[in-house]
């Protein structure tokens, strides 16, 4: 697919780092801030979404892209899966507990476990939407062909 | 209660949009709106007279906060709905290149 | 017992997820990974089955327990009705996964139908085991988001248009049932299913809980396909591939419809004569309306669709007479029988329906068709399938001494010690003419001359499908002794038990 013009490619240069970086403050301040994995993982797949629109991209860099960030999503919920069935065998003996060490409330090391689930929930939901997107994309090139 | 009735009309406009449009892209966004009042009216559920954002600050301890779990299954509720409208979404992409058009009335192909 | 409870949703979602990272270094692992997965499934539900009894099992995720026996934390309940409904899942996904070695190697990317179908699996298994509304509707929403791809799988244009219709009125179902939670969270600040039946029994609110109760009604009974809500269920359950029809007519509409109407209405809700008469109303309306709409098909799997409506009529129309007999307060052990009927002819359907999918299957495999007109004589070609077809096909009718003609019995029955004569006529009427559309699709599918215009050299199927068909149709036969007297005390009456107790959910939920 084509890219766009000279001026909308300037921006996205400047601008790609920035939200890619707010992306993963939003996720890491998951537990003190409003926001958390979900939200978080939604700004990082708009960073790559906007880089491939205003550069543009042919067909076997997609197909490429598609494979990787398919097996980055397979990836992060199967050790999220996994941490949570740690705690089925770690001491508590039950399912999700949260086991890690609390910490001071209001520190960013703290409240446990729940950093660790909103990192890889926050990879997995970026990951999954630049997959659809990707997905989507392939399509109207196979058409067009 | 003003506030309750809006979200029930926002309802009954994507309840008019899945019925009356013929364009299969409308039909899918009036879904979604539907599907929108319902979050609007689940998150304005948990509001107690006099609350503050429920975000413990270690400074200022003591006060009446609204009430969060209706903001967790909102949350929840908008992550499936996006896969659900994702889903849509790509059946609608096939449809298009197998039928040639957008129009529901063209797609009748199992009768009976 | 109790640390196999989270096990029953995270195996099948491990599964899924390993299928879809380890299948593109190994050939052929994700087939025998799901087939791993769900047979361990179908071990531990049975263990589960053979050992519940009367006993209700809570497993509190996360460790979170009860403040001044109020529930906060996410509960998940298994107890003599789970039990059943979970061997029933795991058993006819374990043979539909060995069916799909053969008949889905024409179809390309079987990673994602593998993965997809773990999902689904795990979603099921989800909404059977919570103890809580809102975890209903998640594992709701997994296991129907995967049955929408599903049966789009080989993307023809029949396929799609099937899918589209069953997702717009899916996604209907889900929002009226997630403003169904709204109204009740609203009233009673709480999402547990025991608590919520503790606060609905300080105050009455009848117009408010009428309310709920029909939009509850009507969302899970679009996922059950009862009519006037079953605009979907023909074309998707026909356009699927055939073990996902087999999966989506023998499971996922008890499991996902029929399982929730009973839990929230006996369980959750109070008993009242008016939905009681409701309920009941729609049972007999899609048991009648079913059964005249599939005379007239001439495709397979769209008769076989249009029977699955008529056979959840029964089940639905058999609980609904219980409920009523409840309300009143009258006869509660005729009561009893017609809801243990109910829930042994929703065992019954979901092994023989699903045999009678798996054999329509095998016929599309091998003769290329699905319309009956052309085909015919397929009995001497293929003996293992049409001896399978036969087993079930006298099940569906309700011939001793296959398990139809037991479940039947005791509906009939049960309505006519309730004095409910007009029901009962029916229900021998509906199955009479079950039987005659049958004994058409045996005829015209077996054991007809050939048309000339058949093609040649139709063969028997590969061997795992011969396997899991000859499996389903031994369990049609075993499935008939659960009415004998002994086995009917470990399987249906605990079940029975906790849906008619008023109060026994609810107080040993919250008194832990």
């Amino acid at each position: 697919m084509k890219g766009m013009t000279f001026i909308v490619k300037k921006t996205t240069q400047l601008i790609a780092g920035i939200i890619f970086l707010y992306g993963i403050y939003i996720i890491i301040h998951g537990h003190l801030t409003p926001g958390g994995g979900f939200a978080g993982g939604v700004v990082l797949a708009g960073s790559f979404i906007l880089l491939i629109l205003a550069y543009g991209s042919d067909f076997l860099n997609l197909v490429k892209e598609e494979t990787g960030s398919t097996l980055y999503e397979n990836l992060a919920i199967f050790i999220f899966l996994f941490l949570a069935l740690t705690g089925l065998v770690a001491g508590v003996h039950v399912f999700f507990a949260n086991w890690l060490p609390h910490g001071t409330p209001g520190h960013l090391i703290s409240a446990g476990f729940l950093p660790l689930y909103n990192i890889f929930v926050g990879i997995e939901v970026a990951a999954s939407i630049l997959t659809i997107f990707l997905a989507l994309i392939i399509f109207k090139e196979e058409i067009l062909k | 209660m003003i506030v309750y009735l809006l979200c029930f009309i926002l309802f009954l406009v994507g309840l008019y949009g899945v019925i009356t449009r013929r364009n299969l892209i409308k039909i899918a966004i009036s879904l979604s709106v539907m599907e929108f009042s319902s979050f609007l009216f689940l998150a304005l559920i948990g509001y107690t007279e006099g609350g503050v954002v429920p975000i413990v600050d270690p400074a200022d301890p003591v006060k009446t906060y609204v009430d969060p779990l209706p903001q967790a299954l909102v949350l929840t509720a908008i992550v499936i709905g996006l896969a659900t409208t994702a889903m849509l979404m790509a059946v609608i992409i096939r449809i298009y290149r197998k039928y040639g058009t957008f129009d529901i009335r063209e797609i009748k192909n199992l009768r009976g | 017992m109790d640390t196999l409870i989270p096990l029953f949703v995270a195996v099948p979602l491990a599964g899924a997820f390993l299928t879809m990272i380890l299948s593109r270094f190994v050939r052929h692992l994700d087939r025998y990974l799901a087939a791993a997965v769900l047979l361990f499934l179908a071990v531990i539900s049975f263990r589960a089955l053979f050992t519940t009894g009367e006993t209700v099992s809570v497993y509190k995720a996360g460790g979170w327990e009860a403040v001044n026996s109020i529930p906060i934390g996410i509960y998940m309940v298994l107890d003599g009705f789970s039990a059943i409904i979970l061997c029933i899942i795991s058993l006819i996904g374990f043979l539909s996964v060995l069916y799909s070695f053969s008949y889905i190697d024409r179809f390309t990317s079987q990673n994602y139908f593998y993965a997809l179908f773990c999902l689904m699996i795990s979603g099921m298994n989800g909404v059977v085991l919570s103890g809580d509304i809102f975890n209903i509707f998640v594992f709701l929403e997994i296991s129907s988001i995967s049955s929408y791809a599903l049966v789009a799988f080989g993307v023809g244009k029949n396929e799609l248009e099937a899918t589209l219709k069953y997702q717009v009125l899916g996604g209907i179902a889900s929002f009226l049932i997630l403003f169904a939670i709204a109204f009740i969270y609203w009233k009673t600040r709480t999402l547990n299913l025991a608590d919520i039946r503790t606060v609905l029994g300080q105050g009455h609110d009848h117009g408010y809980y009428l309310l709920i109760q029909l939009l509850l009604l009507s969302g899970f009974g679009l996922k059950a396909a009862i009519i006037p809500f079953h605009a979907w269920l023909p074309d998707a359950h026909s356009s699927a591939p055939s073990p996902i029809s087999a999966m989506l007519s023998g499971v996922l509409i008890k499991a996902v419809g029929i399982y929730v109407i009973i839990r929230l209405f006996f369980n959750m809700f109070e008993i009242t004569e008016g939905m009681a008469v409701v309920i009941t109303t729609l049972g007999t309306l899609s048991m009648v309306i079913g059964v005249f709409l599939a005379i007239g098909q001439w495709d397979i799997k769209r008769l076989l669709a249009y029977h699955s409506i008529s056979q959840m009529g029964y089940v639905v129309m058999s609980v609904g007479i219980g409920m009523l007999l409840m309300a009143r307060g009258i006869r509660t052990e005729v009561a009893a029988l017609a809801i243990t009927g109910g829930l042994f002819h929703m065992m019954n359907h979901a092994a023989f329906k699903g045999l009678l999918f798996l054999n329509a299957g095998a016929i599309e495999y091998s003769a290329g068709t699905r319309d009956l007109r052309e085909m015919g004589g397929l009995a001497k070609d293929m003996p293992v399938t049409s001896a399978t077809s036969f087993a079930a096909s006298l099940s569906i009718s309700g011939i001793p001494p296959f398990n139809g003609f037991f479940s039947k019995l005791i509906i009939i029955i049960a309505a006519v010690m309730a004095r409910f004569y007009l029901l009962a006529a029916l229900a021998a009427i509906v199955s009479i003419i079950t039987l005659a559309s049958f004994m058409k699709f045996q005829r015209y599918a077996f054991y007809d001359k050939k048309p000339s215009a058949v093609k040649e050299g139709i063969r028997e199927v590969p061997v795992p499908m011969l396997i899991s068909m000859v499996i389903l149709a031994i369990v049609c036969l075993l499935l008939s002794a659960v009415a004998l007297p002994g086995v009917r005390e470990t399987i249906l009456t605990p079940a029975t038990d906790i849906l008619m107790d008023q109060m026994k959910y609810s107080s040993q939920i919250t008194g832990m």
